[in-house]
Order: structure tokens, then C-alpha cells, then sequence
């Protein structure tokens, strides 16, 4: 299978206002990525699936990912002259992150049994601009893992044939894979010997609970 | 014939049903409780803290909470004592004053054993545990949970020989460093006692007080395997 | 956001038959086939709307065993996630392990020892049989066999239990594979044992087939029905037993060739007409072809350390990235998706459930049937709610 490069300009040759982006991935074995904007997520997305020498006909897998907004802090080494002298010092450098949710599609071959190449989307930030396109009408298989994403993320996915909840019952409110988010207090707890939980389950049962 | 093969499948049934009776293999269940079938060599159900000889005195656990923080759904509650008392070598070492463990949560993974560096957490085979008061008897205290080295010798004997190895070792290790920290006091303190008979006194005072520190330990490691 | 927390439309797309005048013949019936079922092989539900006995419309209702695994799994380390994905796919708890050992050792770069991966292979095929002789005794007693198959199935799955409570302490939740290697290494008394086991399931399989393969009622309910064609099939990511029974050479074993498969000799058996008793039939072959790899397994096992010697178990950190990691499961690829941030916990911990995901088109396959048509296309779907809800 070709390298991701090579897929890179393949694409931005066939597809002109498409924004590609490789993502590097530093892990031994792990896949580069390839972030695609949400407007031309779903042209990119045909061409993936219908060349000659790609075939990617099978959707393995669609991940939601949240990241909250965050500062990173990057050691990066820099060559500076001090007095004459060439040293090399250490530096943090600080990059804002602005919180966005992410969604992760890998894609294989079962013709040409190649594969993954990985297409990521992320959203514009994690309270209002949360629409993605849906890749639901190329890939069936996405169906009911975007649903996934949509439930537990909030990802709202655009041309989605049946976008609802699938895992959490119909009138949850809230996304509960979120960093940030808080189980309400009055689901059931068990008293099992931890400070909080303990404290947390008398509030809700009358009687007093040996610790 | 329509039907010749649901008879030959009905053949099968047949005899499976007359062979129970007449073939072991073909019977394959017990009636239990009345019968009991013996359980394999390491299963595991829930964990148990061994002791050696008093279960106060002899627990081996130290309390020293990593089998808390790995465990996967968090059933393991210890609290630290204040004081400290001696361990099987002979060292002072903490000991858990309150060590309980919710088995109504708890899922027998086992982690809690495999990292436990001192042999002191193991797994149990009792699985009748069934009460009829869901959050207080099914939370086991320390009492609940200490057995004696002999029973975990009769439930795991193979488990039960290597983690004794591994405590003699230990022990053994303990002793030859401290045989050899006194034997490097008895030759510092003939070498200071040569040098003060020499006209250079100033120099051997200094030389006698370093290994000083290290005498109260051949005395208890002495103690300590005379009581063990 | 309001129109979306709405409920889902009840039957307004969805008529009943017009008769000659145009009238419709009578009214549709809608049934929740609830989760509480003796034949949805665990909590699901599948709102099904009937006109008559055949099925117009079936939706299907997931969530009543979502243990938010995920969310646990961002939680604890990565060490302690390993009994967790035991109990994903309950049935099959040694390969969960493997696929999660083997997307965290792809992670961290860690090797693991030849007598480690022959041993998985073992465990793996292992559960491949005792997982397809369940499945057969499941999918039988929806169709009314009232648990005989079942029972037999269970008589022999009980002989491989044996061999993992042996070796890792539990029938089920074994919790065996580490990364690196696998917990405990396995003695010559096991070994024969195994081999005991492996050598007899090949009589117990034509017993089993001389009751099923050629049953006239199993025939008759299950040729022709739940039929997928190809195209749909690949396009809606189902994976395992199903896909190859609809004629798709895709096993990870050989297309992977992840641990050491690529050394075993054995056949991926297709199906032609991807209807019920395709699948029924791909998965006793199948099983037959793990019989081949366990006998050559067990005859080459090498002597030597069963886990990895750099690999640590407590304050395992790996460095930050991102893996996709995938084994060729009883029901389908089941693979992991791990984030790793240089913390002892994962950033993002995905599971790809294979039972969830070929649940699409259950839709697909049961429109134009009988309900109890509907139980049995469930049945060869081969799911398990663990792994479905996660």
C-alpha cells in the first residue's frame, strides 16, 4: 500500500480545496493519521473508498475522542549562543490546545487486504460547533458507531439516517464520556469502605452504615 | 425417507440418554451438595491474608497499600497502624490496623496477589459465602480474611512451598547481610582497638563511630529465629 | 439540541397491505421482543413491527448491559484493565486478553518470548471451540431443540473450562495474558492434557453433526433465510463467521498474521449462499480447522521463559501515541484503540465490539420473515450483550 504522503498528493491533485494533514504518531508501531476538514471530509472519503489502488471498502472502526482545552507544554531544544559560545538549552514551550472532540475512522481493504489508513475529523469546539459529516452513507458500517459517538459524545453527525441515542436510554441528559463529565449524585451506591462513596451513600440511606 | 435423518440424530440422543447410565463419560454431573466434585489445583475466589503462628503477631502483610492502588474496582480499604512491630526478619514494620475487602464487588482477578512483594495476600478457595445481610457480611474485616500458613499449605501446596522459598531467601539474605555487617564491626573495631595502641589517637576515634548504628540488628535478627 | 432528545417516530413511514379496494388489511402489530428473552442471548430488546407473522420493521434496542468499560478503562491503569476485558465477550475471555495484550505490547514496543505465543495460539484456538460449540447449542434451542444440543454443547465446552481453570485459576474470567507474555506458564501435565482434549473434540464434532447438519428441521428453518448479499455484507463492517459465510475471504489470521499464525497450516472455510445454515456450517468447519492448529500448536511448543524479562508490571508507562490493535475473534475482529499520554492511564480506551457492529443489518436480514425467523437470524449473529454494550 502506498505511503500516506503518496496519498496526500493524490488526493490534493484530485481534490483541490480539500486541507490534509498528516498527524504524527511517535508510539513503535502506531499509524499516522490523516486530518481532513469536515467540509471535504466526505469527497476525501469517496475517493478513499472508490480507487483502484486503495479500495478501502471496510469501515473497521469510528472512535469519538474529547480533548478539553488544555495548555501543552513541549520541551523543545534550541541551539543558542551565550557569549560566543553555541549551547544547547531546553526550553518549554507552551501551545494553547483549544478544547475540540475528535473523530477517528480506520479504514482497510478486504479487496486488496491492505490497510488501516486513518481519517480523522475533529469538530470546531466542544460547545456549539459540534457538527461533523457523516461517513454513514458510504460505509454502513458506521451506522451505529456514529450513534455511539453522537450518544456519548455529542458529536452531531450530518446525514445520518437515525441519529439517536443508542447506548444510554432516551431521556439521559448529558454526554457521559466527556472529561468533564459528573455522575449525578442520586444514582445507587453500594457502601463499599471508601471515604467518599461511604459519605456519598449516607446521605441517600437512613440508616447508619457500619464503616 | 422424509425424516431418516431427524431418527439418526434421535439415535444420538438415545443413546447419550441410555449410555449416562451405563458410562462415566456420558454422566458428567454431580449432585451437589451431597457430592462435591475436588477442585483444581489453583483456582482462585477471593483473597485471604496469611499469617505465620499468631494472627496478630505473625501477619505478614506490612501494610504497605500497593495491592490498594492496583486494585481494578477499588475493594481493598486499608488503614496504617501507628506503631510498628517486628517481621519475620526481625525488622519493625508497619501493620494494618483496619484491612477490609468488599467481596460483594470484588472480581477475583487476582492482581492483588501478583503484586504484593511480601507473600502476604493470596487467593482463597472457599466460594460458600453467601449471607443474608448484603453490605456487612459481605465486607471481610481483617479477622475474616487472616488464615494460618498451614491452611494455605492444604488449599495451594504448590503455591504455598514456593512462597516459603521465597520468604527463607529472603530471611537468609537479611541474616548473611547482617552476620557480615557484624563480622565488618568485630574486624573495624580490632583495627581501631590496633590503632589505639599506637601513638596516633586522635585518628581512631573517628573510625569507631560509623559502624556503630548497626549493632541492635544481629541481636533481634538472632531473637527473631529463635521465636520463628 | 431539543430535536434531538426527541423518541424515535413510532411506525408513521410503515403501512399495512392494501387490499384490491385499497384498504388496509388490518393493522400492524408492534412487539417489544423485551430484554427479558430467553432467546436474545442476553439483555437486548428488538422492537419489531408485524403484519401478520412477517416482520415490516425491527429496530433494535442496545444499552441494558453498558457497563461504560470505556470510561473505566481512562480511569485505571493499564495493568488493571486486563480483568475488565475478560468480561467484554464473556465467552471468549482468552482472546479479549490477547487482542488487549497485543494492541499495549504494538504500544510499548515489547516482544514477546516463542513459547509465550504458542501458548496464546493454544488459548486462542481453544476458545474458538469451546465459543462455536456454545454458539451451536444457543442457536438450536432458539429454534425449539429445548436445550439437548445445548446441553451436550455445554458437556464438552466443560472439558476445555477445565484446561483454563487449570492453568489460570478461573473457568472464565481467566485474566491470563500479560503484556509481554502471558501470567503463568504451562506444564507438560497440561500440555497432555490439552492434547487429550484437542484429540477427542474431533469424535465429539461428528456426533454432533450426525444430530444437526443434515436435520430436516434445521434445514427447512434455516436454508434461504437471513440472506446478505456481498456488497452489503463488507460494507457494513461485519466481520468473523458471518462475512466468510457470505463468501468474503477475510480471516485477520491469515491477512494479519499477527503472534505466529502465519506458521500453522489451515483452511478459511467460505460460505456460498450467506443464509443461516451457511453460517451454521463455516462455523463447525471452522471449528475443525482449529482442531489442525492445536494439534500443530501443542506438537511445537519450544521450551523456554514465558514473559517478556523487560516488561514491568507496576508503573507500566508508555510513551505517548496511538495504536489500533486487532485479533481475529470467534465473532469477528475485535480490536483496541489506545491513546496513550505518557500517564500510567490511557487517554482514550476504544473497544471494537465485533457483536455490535454486525448488528446493522440485522434489519436487513430479518425484513420479509417470520418472527420466529427473527430469533433465529439473531441467534446466527452469534452476539454477546457484554460485548455489545461493553
Amino acid at each position: 500500500m502506498e505511503t500516506l504522503e503518496q496519498i496526500k498528493t493524490r488526493l490534493e491533485k484530485e481534490l483541490p480545496m480539500t486541507q490534509l494533514d498528516i498527524v504524527a504518531n511517535d508510539c513503535p508501531a502506531g499509524e499516522r493519521s490523516l486530518l481532513v476538514a469536515a467540509p471535504s471530509a466526505l469527497a476525501v472519503a469517496r475517493f478513499l473508498r472508490d480507487d483502484s489502488q486503495l479500495k478501502l471498502d471496510y469501515c473497521s472502526n469510528v472512535t469519538g475522542i474529547d480533548w478539553p482545552q488544555a495548555t501543552i507544554k513541549t520541551k523543545v531544544k534550541k541551539k543558542v549562543a551565550v557569549g560566543g559560545v553555541e549551547k544547547e538549552i531546553e526550553e518549554i514551550v507552551e501551545t494553547l490546545r483549544s478544547g475540540h472532540l475528535e473523530v477517528v475512522y480506520h479504514l482497510y481493504s478486504m479487496a486488496l487486504k491492505h490497510g488501516p489508513v486513518v481519517l480523522r475529523m475533529r469538530t470546531e469546539n466542544r460547545t456549539g460547533h459540534t457538527h461533523l459529516p457523516s461517513l454513514t452513507p458510504l460505509w454502513r458500517g458506521a451506522e451505529l458507531q456514529e450513534r455511539e459517538v453522537f450518544d456519548l459524545y455529542g458529536v452531531i453527525f450530518d446525514g445520518h439516517p437515525d441519529l439517536r441515542r443508542i447506548l444510554m436510554w432516551d431521556g439521559f441528559a448529558g454526554f457521559p464520556m466527556r472529561r468533564d463529565y459528573v455522575s449525578p449524585d442520586d444514582f445507587e451506591y453500594e457502601p463499599t469502605p471508601h471515604d467518599e462513596v461511604l459519605e456519598q451513600a449516607r446521605k441517600h440511606y437512613p440508616t447508619e452504615v457500619k464503616a | 425417507m422424509l425424516g431418516e435423518q431427524i431418527l439418526k440424530g434421535m439415535a444420538v440422543t438415545a443413546r447419550n440418554f441410555f449410555g449416562s447410565y451405563v458410562s462415566k463419560d456420558r454422566l458428567t454431573t454431580v449432585q451437589y451438595p451431597e457430592q462435591r466434585l475436588p477442585q483444581k489445583a489453583n483456582t482462585r475466589q477471593f483473597p485471604m491474608l496469611v499469617y505465620d503462628g499468631d494472627p496478630e503477631k505473625g501477619l505478614r502483610c506490612v501494610a504497605c497499600t500497593i495491592c490498594e492502588k492496583e486494585c481494578p474496582p477499588q475493594v481493598i480499604y486499608i488503614v496504617k497502624s501507628k506503631d510498628k512491630k517486628p517481621d519475620y526478619k526481625g525488622q519493625p514494620q508497619l501493620y494494618p490496623a483496619v484491612f477490609d475487602i468488599d467481596i460483594s464487588v470484588c472480581m477475583s482477578c487476582s492482581i492483588c496477589v501478583e503484586v504484593c512483594p511480601f507473600e502476604s495476600i493470596k487467593m482463597n478457595t472457599e466460594f460458600e459465602l453467601s449471607t443474608d445481610n448484603r453490605f456487612e457480611d459481605l465486607l471481610l474485616h481483617k479477622q475474616d480474611l487472616a488464615k494460618p500458613n498451614e491452611y494455605y499449605h492444604q488449599i495451594h501446596p504448590d503455591e504455598a512451598n514456593e512462597s516459603d522459598a521465597v520468604l527463607a531467601a529472603e530471611k537468609a539474605k537479611a541474616e548473611a547481610k547482617a552476620k557480615a555487617a557484624a563480622e565488618a564491626k568485630a574486624a573495624a573495631d580490632a583495627k581501631a582497638k590496633a590503632a589505639a595502641d599506637a601513638p596516633a589517637a586522635p585518628a581512631a576515634t573517628t573510625t569507631t563511630t560509623s559502624p556503630a548504628p548497626i549493632t541492635p540488628k544481629p541481636d533481634a535478627a538472632a531473637a527473631s529465629a529463635t521465636k520463628l | 439540541m431539543s430535536a434531538l432528545a426527541e423518541l424515535p417516530p413510532k411506525n408513521f413511514e410503515v403501512m399495512p397491505k392494501l387490499d384490491h379496494a385499497g384498504e388496509p388489511m388490518g393493522e400492524l402489530l408492534e412487539v417489544s421482543m423485551g430484554p427479558h428473552h430467553p432467546s436474545t442471548h442476553g439483555v437486548f430488546r428488538m422492537d419489531v413491527v408485524l403484519d401478520g407473522e412477517e416482520v415490516v420493521k425491527l429496530k433494535p434496542v442496545f444499552g441494558y448491559l453498558h457497563r461504560n468499560h470505556e470510561k473505566i478503562g481512562e480511569n485505571i491503569s493499564y495493568l488493571s484493565s486486563m480483568p475488565y476485558t475478560d468480561r467484554l465477550d464473556y465467552f471468549c475471555s482468552m482472546t479479549n486478553n490477547w487482542a488487549y495484550a497485543l494492541t499495549i505490547e504494538r504500544l510499548a514496543g515489547l516482544a514477546v518470548p516463542e513459547r509465550a505465543e504458542y501458548i496464546r495460539v493454544i488459548m486462542a484456538e481453544l476458545t474458538r471451540l469451546q465459543n462455536h460449540t456454545c454458539l451451536i447449542g444457543f442457536f438450536v434451542q432458539d429454534m425449539g431443540a429445548l436445550g439437548t444440543p445445548m446441553m451436550y454443547a455445554f458437556r464438552e465446552r466443560e472439558k476445555i473450562l477445565d484446561l483454563f481453570e487449570a492453568v489460570s485459576g478461573a473457568r472464565m474470567m481467566c485474566n491470563y495474558m500479560r503484556f509481554g507474555g502471558v501470567r503463568v506458564d504451562v506444564d507438560d501435565a497440561w500440555l497432555a492434557q490439552a492434547k487429550k482434549v484437542t484429540d477427542e473434540y474431533g469424535k465429539f464434532l461428528d456426533e454432533f453433526e450426525t444430530f444437526l447438519s443434515a436435520n430436516e428441521i434445521l434445514l427447512a428453518r434455516t436454508q434461504g433465510v437471513g440472506v446478505i448479499p456481498r456488497e452489503l455484507a463488507i460494507n457494513a463492517s461485519i466481520t468473523g463467521p458471518m462475512l466468510r459465510a457470505a463468501g468474503v475471504d477475510y480471516d485477520l489470521r491469515k491477512v494479519d498474521k499477527y503472534g505466529i499464525y502465519g506458521r500453522f497450516e489451515f483452511k478459511v472455510p467460505l460460505g456460498e449462499h450467506s443464509d443461516i445454515y451457511d453460517r451454521y456450517m463455516v462455523r463447525v468447519l471452522e471449528m475443525r480447522e482449529s482442531i489442525k492448529i492445536l494439534q500443530q500448536a501443542l506438537a511445537a511448543i519450544p521450551a523456554g521463559p514465558f514473559m517478556d524479562p523487560k516488561a514491568k508490571l507496576r508503573g507500566f508507562r508508555p510513551k505517548p501515541g496511538e495504536v489500533y490493535g486487532r485479533v481475529e475473534g470467534p465473532k469477528g475482529e475485535l480490536g483496541f484503540y489506545i491513546i496513550s499520554d505518557g500517564s500510567p492511564n490511557p487517554y482514550r480506551y476504544r473497544v471494537r465490539p465485533p457483536s455490535f457492529i454486525n448488528l446493522t443489518i440485522l434489519e436487513d436480514m430479518c425484513l420479509g420473515h417470520k418472527v420466529a425467523d427473527a430469533v433465529v437470524i439473531l441467534g446466527s449473529v452469534d452476539i454477546v450483550l457484554g460485548e455489545v454494550d461493553r
